[in-house]
């Protein structure tokens, strides 16, 4: 039978299992639209904006652990998406993003819409076509989901030329493997090197497992949890580890890094052995590289070279996956005695004692941490909880307390405001029976209000969390820090009513002002089981986020909050944003 | 330090600017880039001379192997190699300036290639040390154009 290019790749995605299709028609990719049009197992959800879409397939990834898919039309289409896909491979996440193109014979010539959108996406995305035949379309998809979702997974683009959509040729077969000499991704690590881990993991006085998102992202949240307490070792987790292993357990320290927990940081600095599983040492999480961990040997896994090495120097290198490499070290370590580590026991719990994440309440005044916790309580902590980029991303990471992986989804990598509310649509529709909520600020959730509309097209409840304290509030944290309280452009005037905005759209908004409103008000939206609600709580707006380490300073230089009010930052510092 | 990576890599549109890319979005030193298919029309292979410490040549290797393209990257200099560079460089000669120039073309075993009523066009294959010199050694006389080909190299051991 003779196919077009459009349905031959119709074909390819449905051969790829794919449900959804999130993405904006345009003319190069007409015929595509056409072929989906044609068939009901890939449902397309239409976005309002090109970058609603991708974020919107990313948190479909995140959530359900699948690849996001996104179509998007050639010019402004993939240009408009390019913040989605940067968000995507900063994180690791799978994702195939089919962008058309101008006719073959005119790439080249600046037709209308036309951009050089595999030059343009190059360096945000793990790999790109540009297809230019039409018997290239079913491998080309094969191997784009195949890169997009093995070794660490990443976006990967394919652009694909308006005639060759068109065109015509016999329907080829849809192969089921792919064997690309070119990429070979590892699975197992180097047994030698799990021995020397072990070795070093048997000796160690006061070890500390720092996990990072490839234990979410490598599912292997079932064998981080038995090699941690297999072990009975302290660990602690970066912001995109969150929920891999329960924060609720008394292994558990709480988040590292910036905004992480005082026992965390102090537990990294002092370690003389930290497990790292699946992270990059990120500089959200290192602090000041040169007093990062100086009395520890560092083992590190991680399913990507280059990030062994990258940042800083390690003892033990395995490269693997995260799920394989934790199985081996577990067998490897069974039934071995570990030393005794109750002194760093007791060191620790010393610091737990300080309970870094207390925070003021004030009468009258809606704490921005109680939102969270209270978001906490009515959701029983199972809700699917996405955020944006700010203050409230912080105080989410720290006061919903992930129990299970996959249930805290926000741009880590990137940071990028307007990731949350599209994501959270992405999550409901992959998790419809979940509760899903947004925890965004009055500035993140207007980068893109506009997916609104969509939400309400294709029935995705979500329940908006909008903590309103009127500035951008980290911002706002860093002028009144680090720049003398000069609130350059942080303060949002003329704000809209969200509740009307909300309502205009076909939802539901509540506003809420006072503190004994607020669990009613949250109780009441996630009884609405299939409506979106809006829920627009107005914080106080000089609230902070602490613990904090400075710019510059060392995990063991840490401000806490109502004891180190005011923040100082050398030069340097300064320097490193 | 001064390294030699050679890349075996898909010969593929756009696999260049992917390594080009690369360098420069990390911010690596590319010193020259050579690259052609090889025997095997479905491969390229890539020279590239890069300064940089340990760490980073280290860096530059795996992010390299990271591109999707890319089947097989060797540090040359890590190892007993063969490197070559070639120079085309046109001369101005004249009644008094060719005899030296001649000498010179001697000295060094470079080769004319052409000859015009007031122009050689020389070319000099070796290490890049011995290009240096040869240019070095023309610096008394008017040079009127240079092209070098940048380093290319292969490792001595059968099995690279």
């Amino acid at each position: 039978m003779k196919l077009n290019g459009a349905q031959i790749l119709v074909k390819s995605l449905k051969n790829e299992s794919v449900e959804h299709i999130f993405g904006y028609p345009g003319g190069a990719v007409l015929h595509i639209y056409d072929a989906l049009d044609a068939q009901n197992d890939i449902m397309h959800i239409l976005v309002r904006h090109e970058q609603g879409a991708a974020h919107a397939a990313d948190g479909y990834a995140r959530a359900s652990g699948k690849v996001g898919v996104v179509l998007v039309t050639s010019g402004p289409g993939i240009t408009n998406a390019v913040t989605g896909i940067a968000t995507a491979y900063m994180d690791s996440i799978p994702m195939v993003v089919i962008s058309g193109q101008v006719p073959s014979p005119l790439i080249g010539n600046d037709a209308f819409q036309e951009v050089d959108a595999v030059g343009i996406t190059r360096s945000c995305v793990k790999h790109n076509f540009l297809i230019k035949d039409i018997d290239q379309i079913a491998s080309t998809v094969k191997k784009a989901f195949h890169i997009a979702s093995t070794g660490r997974p990443g976006p990967v683009l394919i652009d694909i030329p308006k005639d060759i959509t068109i065109a015509q040729t016999q329907e080829p077969t849809y192969s089921g493997v792919v064997d690309m000499r070119s990429y070979q991704p590892i699975v197992d690590g180097e047994p030698e090197q799990i021995t020397r881990a072990a070795e070093l993991i048997l000796s160690s006085k006061q070890p500390i497992i720092y996990a990072g998102g490839g234990c979410v992202i490598g599912n292997a949240d079932q064998e981080l949890r038995e090699f941690t307490r297999q072990l009975n070792f302290p660990i602690t987790q970066t912001l995109m580890g969150l929920g891999a292993y329960p924060a609720n357990d008394e292994l558990f320290l709480g988040m590292l890094g910036m905004h992480g927990t005082y026992e965390a940081n102090m537990s990294m600095h002092d370690s003389d052995c930290v497990i790292a599983v699946g992270a990059r040492f990120d500089d959200r999480i290192t602090a000041n590289i040169d007093k990062f961990c100086p009395t520890a040997k560092i083992i590190h896994i991680d399913i990507d070279p280059s990030s062994i090495g990258k940042n800083v120097a390690v003892d033990v290198a395995i490269v693997g996956e995260v799920k394989s490499v934790l199985q081996d070290l577990i067998t490897a370590l069974k039934d071995k005695k570990t030393a005794d580590i109750s002194t760093w026991w007791s060191q620790i719990k010393q610091w737990r004692s300080v309970d870094s994440l207390a925070y003021q309440t004030k009468e009258g005044v809606i704490k921005p941490q109680t939102v969270i916790e209270t978001l906490y309580e009515v959701t029983n902590g199972k809700a699917i909880v996405t955020s944006d980029v700010g203050q409230h991303q912080m105080w989410a990471a720290q006061y919903y307390h992930f129990d299970e992986p996959r249930r805290w989804i926000n741009s880590g990598g990137l940071g990028t405001m307007g990731f949350g509310l599209p994501a959270a649509m992405g999550a409901k529709l992959a998790k419809p029976e979940m509760d899903v909520a947004c925890v965004t600020g009055e500035g993140s959730i207007q980068m893109m209000t506009q997916e609104l509309s969509t939400m309400l097209q294709y029935n995705t409840p979500v329940k908006i969390i909008n903590l309103n304290n009127g500035y951008l509030g980290m911002v706002r944290q860093w002028q009144e820090f680090f720049y003398e309280k000069r609130y350059a452009m942080s303060y949002m005037e003329a704000l809209p009513d969200f509740v009307k905005l909300a309502e205009s759209y076909g939802h539901i908004g509540i506003k809420v002002e006072k503190s004994a409103d607020l669990k009613d008000a949250m109780i009441e939206a996630f009884k609405q089981k299939d409506r979106t609600v809006f829920l627009d709580i107005i914080t106080d707006p000089n609230e902070n986020v602490f613990p904090m380490i400075p710019s510059g300073a060392g995990h063991n230089e840490m401000l806490l909050a109502g004891r180190d009010e005011m923040a100082s930052i050398n030069d340097e510092g300064l320097n490193l944003v | 330090m001064r390294h030699i990576i050679s890349v075996l890599l898909e010969n593929e549109a756009g696999a260049l600017s992917r390594v080009a890319g690369l360098f420069s979005a990390r911010g690596f030193n590319i010193e020259s880039l050579t690259v052609a298919a090889t025997n095997d029309l479905t491969l390229s292979r890539m020279t590239i001379v890069s300064v940089g410490n340990d760490n980073i040549i280290e860096q530059i290797v795996k992010q390299l192997y990271k591109l999707i393209d890319v089947v097989k990257v060797t540090d040359l200099t890590a190892t007993e190699h063969i490197e070559r560079e070639l120079l085309l460089v046109k001369i101005d000669v004249n009644q008094n300036t060719q005899a030296d120039i001649d000498k010179k073309i001697d000295e060094f075993s470079a080769k004319i290639v052409d000859v015009s009523e007031d122009t050689y066009i020389i070319e000099l294959a070796g290490q890049s040390k011995k290009i240096n010199d040869f240019l070095d050694s023309l610096g008394a006389f008017k040079i009127l154009e240079v092209s070098r080909t940048g380093v290319t190299g292969v490792c001595q051991r059968r099995e690279s």
